[in-house]
């Protein structure tokens, strides 16, 4: 029987670790995440957000570090004992139990009697909206309907954190963003602690206080969404926040935390992240932040494909030394046009290389 | 135009590769049914139903019966209750799950009469198992365990069970292991994963494993006769056929107990079906697609 710990002040992650054989899947993962706090986990697939996931919810268990709750240590307890309540990618909804039973499993599991299970349950069938479908099986609802249920099911039992494991990736792309309100708005209405996978970042950046950017099992930053997008940690974290020209380039030299980089022919005022000596770096820009005309720090080139994208178009261009390079514009650019950006020096992120 | 609308109806040429099957069915199972069906209204002497008058005015052949159900039914169910938590403790593909499922194909392969001879030497009164009772002190005298009713049980379980645990195996391997997974988290320890989840999902797989198991043990021959005592407790009633046909060459009567032995088997296969619909049949996975 799940104690009741609605009123936990933090979950904490003390370097928390998980191999399988001689692979890391995790490593040392740390985090206190506070009560009502929405954290997404970040990464492309096989980074090991998944599996830390399923370490909080007890489905895995540690190869090292420790979980709290509080002053309780929970790693040592099976997923049944933490009372965590979790959102699996598949809905894993039970496909022999009405809506209705699938929502009131967990409370049944608890012991609670059967007319306080009607009454939480209507109330959450209330919340996702699904009042109508209480009979029916999961077979017999759509893809959104279903994921409701998942959710409504997870919450009902009033855990003090809730786990989604990229909830929305198997729903289309419309729906995705109508799930994505729906479970802003039930967590800005239940207020409770939740860790979210996915691997998203727009996803991530629109539902989470903090996000947690892992690869390769390794913790590569964790902050506030817009300081993963101003300012990302490394050069993988950009890649991963849409930084999408990636620029081998050497640094001439550093002035008053600005760096100047050649790329080619071509010479660049940029913002130096980490500590970049001297000698070889990768620039990172987005597309976004070039300005079509000329201004200071100057990139030219030929339009190669323009992308029409509804509210602007995407440009390939390619510099005269050869770079291909990604910038988007409001005006409309036909291929094999001459064009000429400009980018603000504090938007050109210059990263040491062997980062 | 007539073309189309049989294509639309699912009809093309294709339906052409069926005539081989369909043949071989009418052929090998519908004309031999129909035949012997008729040839038990046709009795030697008396009217049509003669023959079956006398298998129910009879004993030694309706006694027959009820013996093989007393037979059949608990090797059934036994090689049900020892299959479900074997193949559920087996469900996650391992190498241990590898090995049992091989070495239980040996058995099914081997044949009921091969296993029978094996188990003479090995259950007699001077077979291993007899021995090292006694060389344990464990009993004084040997334990009869063949030509008496233990004996044919043994047997069915012996060549039953391999097939009862792989065919559960199938159905419990087709489970979606997430939706355990999924109860876990709710709160159910895993006993009552079992009993929430996994039985009632398995519920219309074990009702087919049931009835397949079931026709095999009934129709139990010849380890009935080496293993059992032929003219007493396992007078199953495949013997009493037997012996109408070959013994006393009343193929009519034979047709007759044939017949009765069939209905029986599908009183049962249609009951537990009939029970089936009460369980959720559908894709046992979380979720479409």
């Amino acid at each position: 029987m799940p104690r009741d710990n609605s009123g936990f002040r933090e979950l904490r992650l003390d370097a928390i670790s998980r191999r399988f054989g001689g692979a890391v899947a995790l490593d040392r993962l740390s985090l206190a995440i506070a009560r009502g706090e929405f954290i997404a986990l970040l990464g492309p697939s096989g980074c090991g957000k998944s599996t830390a996931l399923n370490c909080i919810a007890g489905l895995l268990a540690l190869t090292g570090g420790a979980i709290w709750l509080d002053e309780r240590r929970i790693d040592g307890l099976p997923p049944e004992e933490r009372g965590f309540g979790m959102i699996f990618q598949n809905y894993a909804l039970f496909p022999h139990m009405s809506v209705r039973r699938n929502i009131g499993f967990g409370l049944a599991m608890r012991g609670v009697g059967r007319e306080e299970i009607r009454r939480r349950v209507d109330a959450a069938l209330a919340l996702i909206r699904l009042a109508e479908h209480a009979d029916k099986l999961p077979g017999q609802l759509s893809g959104g309907q279903q994921q409701r249920v998942a959710i409504a099911r997870a919450i009902v039992i009033e855990p003090p954190v809730i786990l989604m494991d990229e909830p929305l990736s198997n729903l289309d792309a419309k729906l995705r963003i109508e799930m994505r309100s729906e479970i802003k708005r039930i967590h800005q209405e239940l207020g409770r602690a939740t860790v979210y996978v996915t691997h998203d970042q727009e996803e991530a950046l629109s539902l989470a206080d903090r996000i947690v950017v892992l690869k390769d099992g390794v913790t590569q930053q964790i902050g506030a969404p817009e300081e993963l997008y101003a300012r990302p940690a490394n050069l993988d974290v950009a890649l991963f926040m849409g930084y999408r020209n990636a620029i081998a380039a050497r640094i001439e030299g550093v002035e008053g935390g600005q760096a100047v980089i050649s790329i080619g022919q071509i010479r660049l005022r940029g913002t130096a992240a980490g500590h970049p000596g001297g000698g070889d770096a990768t620039a990172a820009i987005r597309p976004e932040d070039f300005v079509l005309g000329p201004g200071p720090n100057a990139v030219r080139g030929r339009a190669e494909t323009v992308e029409y994208c509804g509210r602007d178009y995407l440009v390939e261009f390619l510099t005269q030394d050869g770079h291909r390079l990604y910038a988007r514009t409001e005006t409309r650019v036909r291929p094999g046009d001459f064009v000429e950006w400009h980018v603000p020096p504090d938007r050109v992120l210059v990263y040491p290389s062997g980062k | 135009m007539a073309a189309r609308e049989l294509r639309e109806a699912g009809l093309d040429r294709t339906v052409l590769l069926t005539v081989p099957g369909v043949l071989l069915v009418l052929l090998l199972f519908i004309y031999p049914f129909a035949y012997g069906l008729f040839l038990s209204f046709a009795p030697k002497t008396g009217g049509i139903w003669a023959n079956y008058a006398r298998f129910f005015g009879d004993e030694r052949l309706y006694g027959t019966i009820a013996k093989t159900f007393w037979i059949a039914l608990p090797a059934t169910l036994l090689n049900l209750a020892l299959a479900l938590p074997m193949a559920y403790q087996l469900r996650r593909a391992t190498r241990l799950q590898r090995a049992v499922t091989t070495a239980l194909v040996v058995p099914i392969t081997l044949g009921t009469v091969l296993v029978a001879e094996g188990m003479l030497n090995y259950l007699g009164p001077q077979g291993w198992l007899n021995r090292l009772l006694i060389d344990l002190h464990l009993v004084a005298a040997p334990v009869r365990l063949i030509h008496n009713y233990w004996g044919v049980l043994l047997s069915l379980v012996v060549t039953g069970f391999p097939f009862a645990f792989l065919l559960t195996l199938s159905y419990v391997t087709g489970i979606d292991p997430v939706l355990a997974q999924a109860a876990a988290t709710l709160g159910a320890g895993r006993g009552r994963q079992f009993l929430h989840i996994y039985l009632p999902l398995l519920a219309p797989g074990l009702a087919i494993t049931f009835c397949l198991s079931f026709v095999q043990a009934f129709s139990v021959f010849p380890s009935a006769i080496l293993l059992g005592a032929p003219a007493g407790p396992t007078r199953v009633i495949s013997i009493a056929a037997y012996q109408a046909a070959f013994e006393d060459y009343d193929y009519s009567m034979a047709s007759a107990i044939a017949m009765l032995m069939g209905l029986a088997q599908l009183i049962v296969v249609v009951a537990v079906l009939g029970l089936r619909g009460v369980f959720y049949r559908g894709p046992a996975a979380g979720a479409k697609g």
